[in-house]
């Protein structure tokens, strides 16, 4: 059902789909009208037999990243649901952490427990066998797994918070079993969740590119990504490079489509969220599987971050002054970005949530688009497009933050969304009946029930924010580097000890940025 | 917290309006690490600064392929006056693009193994690439390309790909060269001790220093870098009997510069023993025209290959694509 | 089955409430009481959903009181939320005979009598958003008789209904009641609807649960309490 939309929500919402459009489809046609301005040879489009095969590695690393992340996220999310332990609020903060390593930071802390001589090839050899070696697709599953296992298990514990708790309380008065209550509550809700986060899991895989190469063992593990990189960078071939963006974001359209199409939310209605006892968990199987679920995320998750902690604490002295001032930098455009981020993703989320069927998720597929963006193309579109006018260094800091906005809204309106269409279905009707409108509709209405995944999606803007190193390394003016950009440049000039600290650094506060937007928005809430 | 946020912004603002002040100003564009405080960019700007009487600004954009992009990108508009950074690999497409001009420089006293006659770009630094192994670990390395290629079964390499790093074109070149229209079937054979190909040079040699593999692709230079900044004498260089390929750094200027006095100054500059003398330990790489008894120590103690590689730049550049497949095929199948 | 509040003491909060009496089996209850005083609290704490501080809860002589809810001897209506709003009705409902759904030819024969006797006939497909209110706590109802557990809590279900179909809703309760042979407790807090169908009424008031008493002879010689919560 449509609803008359709140004007407010409505332009931000417009705002929202431009600067989505400005990271996608803006940077590609760029990159097609400027097709003659490099060296490029080609002016039509070739597909080799090792694009065929690129793809379709793209494909199923993709695939198999994103299903394997949310079918092991669900077992891992109801345990932390029904579960009150020592440390609970900080282990689902914690969660966040993987998702936001720079990726070699994350290649390091995974080698040092995986690697061959990792902590747990060492235990083997130690116990007489073989070393382990995970390069191949194992490895890069593994990683992708490492990454987006906690963010499933995030936006599916949201969801299993969702769940009205007198369901629960009915279904324990009329003596569900544990399989029955499944079935019946926990189907159901993951059948509307977990499409959402499978997709969201597979679009990021498969724009990934240098964790695929790390881990993947050799040019068979190649993904798109890397080819659209190798046009721009050493073909010099934008129209090369804007095909491939195109089959890069059909991708995506079509996974989008294929997922959300099947996809219906489910109106489990309203609730008080009283407190009650969940009798079903104190089975012994089931605390036995509780306690096995969350042991296994505390060593899968915890050992590589431990061990980027231990290589890099002791470096923390040494790091070079360039290191202070990038860290301004970084926080400064995490948190323009993530200002940005969260406005426009609440109000587009608000938008697809009153939107009708059809609209809704056409708008909700495009917003996904931003996913299938890489980096690179975005930056060259951009910068080509802007430099005729002002100088690039100028706007650092405005096309960064867009950008980064822009690049986090797919994260952002998935975990939004759930929770809008949910606070549309419940207080739409009073909302309209009251006449509320504009700033109060938000404040009063929307703000107090999407506080908490709000928080959670400002955490993961502000800590990809800080992490970045796509785009601004096109715009940056001299002197200026943000965080990832002296990790990287560290560890070219051989500072491998100082990138180390400097790594470990960032991806404390970028944790510590994350931690306090989330911890902010669930203060006093339930998950 | 909107006041942090402003202050914050300000603070950005501020460190990019700087660096616009004071007279004449001379722009180059360069690598990343080129700038870092470790880097050689720091010491040789103040160098130069002294000398000149004008602001040399420094402009890190990625890594070398990345710089060159960035000029193509920017064409006749660039505010760059001088790039710094390409390499032999890069050197013909630069050339192609016609935003270079002739150097017009009579480079004196060039310590390259072999000879420089190209009238666009001048050479600063350069290297023999080479698979750098721990002699704690390994203590025996190959001789040789084929011996890398046929012996030695349990070994263990980490490499670069050619299709996003200027090391890993390179192998890919040597490879070429050493082993001419056999060069796929030893790429097969290698592949098994091949453990995994990286994006750039950090990653492979962060995994080599991590313990992933025996040996990594980096340069003949590298262990000079740990015997000077760590006292660490184990990291060894393999010299290979049969050639190691060569990488030379150029430096180019650009035909649209305003500041075409000031950047020929700076050419002559990046010849000259003061900027040389800053290369060794800042860039670890051997630099173009630095007497050898005028090296640090540990440079001067490091072996060197006996044979230089290195194909010229327009012939890399007609070789590349079809080198890149051969390796991809090869490795894929 | 009857039901024994033994020495019970409950506590959510700040709020305390004792309670020691005996209900008789296969009679109707009314709890009736100021609100806030724990009509419901006691409830919850019969059907399990509220563990004890102390006391024991007995059904037909054994002891309840550290047992789940879904393995006690009885069935609640809440006040809402009484059915699944994503289940269709009759699916809603045949959860009462097996929460799996897999029913026989036999069961789910019943189940549809059961729908019709609750007076939902031609209402069997809908989903429990497309009901009106009555219809659907009649769902609630019928999924309770499904259940045939011998004791039957109504928190105040049916509170939220207009006079006319609250008496409806009351009567057919009190039909089944007789059919079914169950022990009903009701929380109220309307003298009429005890007086409708309740052979005894207990009052909360201040923390304490009074002995059951005829409901007929509670309202026509009114205690002290009972006077000052019907205000007069």
């Amino acid at each position: 059902m449509a609803r008359r939309a709140n004007p407010l929500i409505a332009l931000a919402g417009a705002a929202a789909i431009i600067a989505v459009a400005l990271v996608t489809l803006v940077p590609v046609a760029t990159l097609w009208i400027n097709s003659d301005r490099l060296l490029g040879r080609s002016a039509e489009f070739e597909v080799s037999a090792a694009d065929i095969a690129a793809l379709r590695f793209t494909l199923l690393q993709a695939f198999l990243s994103a299903a394997i992340s949310v079918v092991l996220a669900v077992p891992v999310a109801r345990a932390i649901f029904r579960r009150k332990f020592f440390g609970r609020e900080l282990l689902i903060s914690v969660l966040g952490a993987p998702f936001l390593l720079p990726v070699i930071v994350a290649v390091i802390g995974l080698l040092a427990v995986w690697g061959r001589s990792g902590w747990i090839s060492a235990v083997l050899i130690s116990a007489g066998y073989e070393r382990i070696s995970i390069y191949g697709l194992s490895g890069v599953l593994l990683a992708h797994v490492f990454f987006n296992l906690p963010l499933a298990t995030r936006i599916i514990l949201q969801a299993w918070s969702r769940i009205p708790a007198e369901h629960f309380r009915l279904a324990e008065q009329i003596g569900m079993s544990p399989s029955d209550q499944f079935r019946h509550l926990e189907w159901p809700m993951l059948r509307s969740v977990a499409p959402g986060a499978f997709l969201l899991i597979a679009l990021i895989c498969a724009s990934s590119f240098a964790v695929v190469l790390a881990l993947g063992g050799g040019p068979r593990a190649t993904t798109l990504e890397l080819a659209i990189f190798e046009a721009i960078r050493f073909d010099f071939d934008l129209g090369r490079a804007a095909s491939l963006a195109l089959v890069q974001f059909a991708i995506g359209v079509a996974f989008a489509v294929v997922v959300l199409a099947g996809n219906r939310e489910i109106g489990f209605g309203g609730g008080i969220q009283l407190n009650f006892e969940n009798w079903s968990k104190n089975r012994t199987w089931a605390i036995a599987i509780d306690a096995f679920a969350i042991g296994s995320l505390i060593a899968f998750v915890g050992l590589p971050l431990l061990a980027i902690f231990l290589e890099g604490v002791g470096k923390l002295p040494t790091l070079p002054p360039e290191t202070w001032p990038a860290l301004i930098n970084s926080i400064s455009i995490a948190m323009l970005s993530t200002a940005v981020s969260v406005f426009l993703g609440l109000a587009l989320s608000v938008r697809i949530a009153s939107l009708s069927r059809f609209p809704g998720r056409a708008v909700e597929i495009f917003s996904m688009l931003a996913l299938s963006a890489s980096p690179l193309v975005i930056g060259t579109g951009l910068f080509l497009l802007l430099q005729p006018f002002v100088s690039p260094f100028n706007l650092a800091l405005p096309v960064t933050a867009l950008v980064n906005s822009a690049m986090s809204m797919p994260l952002i309106v998935r975990i939004l969304l759930p929770a809008c269409r949910r606070t549309v279905e419940v207080y739409g009707p009073l909302v309209d009946s009251l006449g509320i409108r504009g700033w109060s509709a938000i404040r009063l209405v929307y703000w107090p029930s999407l506080r908490s995944p709000a928080g959670f999606s400002a955490g993961i803007a502000a800590a990809l924010s800080m992490g970045d190193l796509g785009v601004v390394a096109l715009f940056a003016p001299p002197e200026f580097a943000t965080l990832p950009l002296v990790v990287y440049r560290l560890m070219g000039a051989y500072r491998t000890d100082q990138a180390e600290g400097a790594a470990l650094l960032l991806v404390m506060a970028s944790f510590a940025l994350f931690f306090a937007f989330d911890r902010g928005g669930r203060l006093g809430h339930h998950a | 917290m909107k006041k942090f946020l402003i202050s914050a912004v300000a603070c950005v603002v501020a460190q990019t309006g700087g660096a616009f002040a004071g007279g004449q100003t001379l722009t180059v564009y360069t690598y990343d690490s080129f700038v870092s405080d470790w880097g050689p960019g720091p010491q040789i700007e103040a160098a130069f600064e002294r000398s000149c009487a004008c602001d040399l600004k420094f402009v890190a954009a990625g890594d070398g392929a990345a710089v060159l992009s960035r000029i193509l990108l920017e064409g006749e508009r660039t505010e760059a006056d001088i790039v710094l950074g390409l390499d032999t690999n890069l050197t013909a497409a630069a050339r192609k693009s016609g935003l270079f001009a002739p150097h017009g420089q009579e480079p004196k006293g060039l310590t390259l193994p072999i000879e420089w006659n190209d009238e666009y770009f001048l050479p600063y630094d350069w290297g023999y690439f080479a698979f750098v192994y721990d002699n704690t670990r390994l203590p025996e390395a190959p001789g040789s390309f084929k011996e890398l290629v046929e012996e030695y079964p349990d070994l263990s390499i980490v490499i670069q790909d050619p299709r996003s790093s200027t090391p890993g074109l390179g192998l890919v070149l040597w490879m070429k060269m050493v082993h001419g229209d056999r060069a796929a079937s030893a790429w097969s054979a290698l592949d098994s001790k091949i453990v995994t190909v990286t994006k750039g040079w950090s990653e492979a040699y962060s995994m080599f220093l991590d313990g992933e593999a025996d040996m990594v692709l980096s340069y003949t230079t590298s262990p000079a870098y740990h015997a000077i900044a760590e006292g660490d004498s184990s990291k060894k260089a393999a010299i290979f009997a049969d050639g190691n390929y060569l990488q030379v750094e150029v430096a180019g200027k650009l035909t649209s510069t305003e500041n075409g006095d000031l950047a020929d100054k700076f050419l002559a500059f990046m010849l000259a023993d003061e900027f040389q003398s800053i290369i060794p330990t800042t860039n670890w790489m051997y630099p173009a025209a630095l007497d050898r008894n005028s090296l640090p120590q540990e440079f001067a103690e490091l072996p060197v290959p006996e044979i230089a590689l290195l194909y010229e730049d327009f012939e890399a550049e007609a070789l590349r694509k079809d080198a890149i497949a051969e390796w991809r095929d090869a490795l894929t199948r | 089955m009857d039901i024994t509040l033994d020495r019970l003491f409950l506590r959510i909060g700040g709020f305390e409430l004792r309670a020691n009496c005996r209900l008789e089996s296969n009679r109707a209850f009314a709890l009736i009481g100021p609100s806030g005083e724990g009509k419901t609290t006691l409830l919850q704490a019969i059907a399990g959903f509220l563990s004890p501080v102390s006391g024991r809860i007995e059904f037909g002589g054994r002891d309840f009181t550290n047992i789940r809810p879904s393995e006690r001897p009885t069935t609640i209506l809440f006040q809402e939320h009484n059915l699944f709003p994503h289940v269709s009705v009759y699916n809603n409902a045949a959860l009462g005979v097996r929460t799996d759904l897999r029913l026989s030819k036999v069961q789910r024969h019943h189940v549809i009598s059961v729908l019709d006797r609750v007076g939902l006939s031609g209402l069997r497909d809908r989903m429990p958003g497309e009901l009106s209110g009555g219809q659907r706590q009649r769902v609630a109802l019928a999924r309770a008789l499904l259940r045939s557990q011998p004791v039957l809590l109504l928190d105040e279900p049916f509170a939220a209904l207009g006079p006319g179909l609250r008496k409806e809703m009351l009567d057919l309760v009190a039909e089944i009641r007789a059919e079914y042979i169950i022990t009903l407790v009701m929380v109220t807090h309307e003298p009429a609807d005890a007086l409708r169908i309740a052979d005894y009424t207990l009052l909360i008031c201040k923390g304490r649960v009074s002995p059951p008493s005829d409901t007929q002879e509670f309202f026509a010689h009114p205690s002290v309490e009972l006077k000052s919560y019907l205000g007069l």
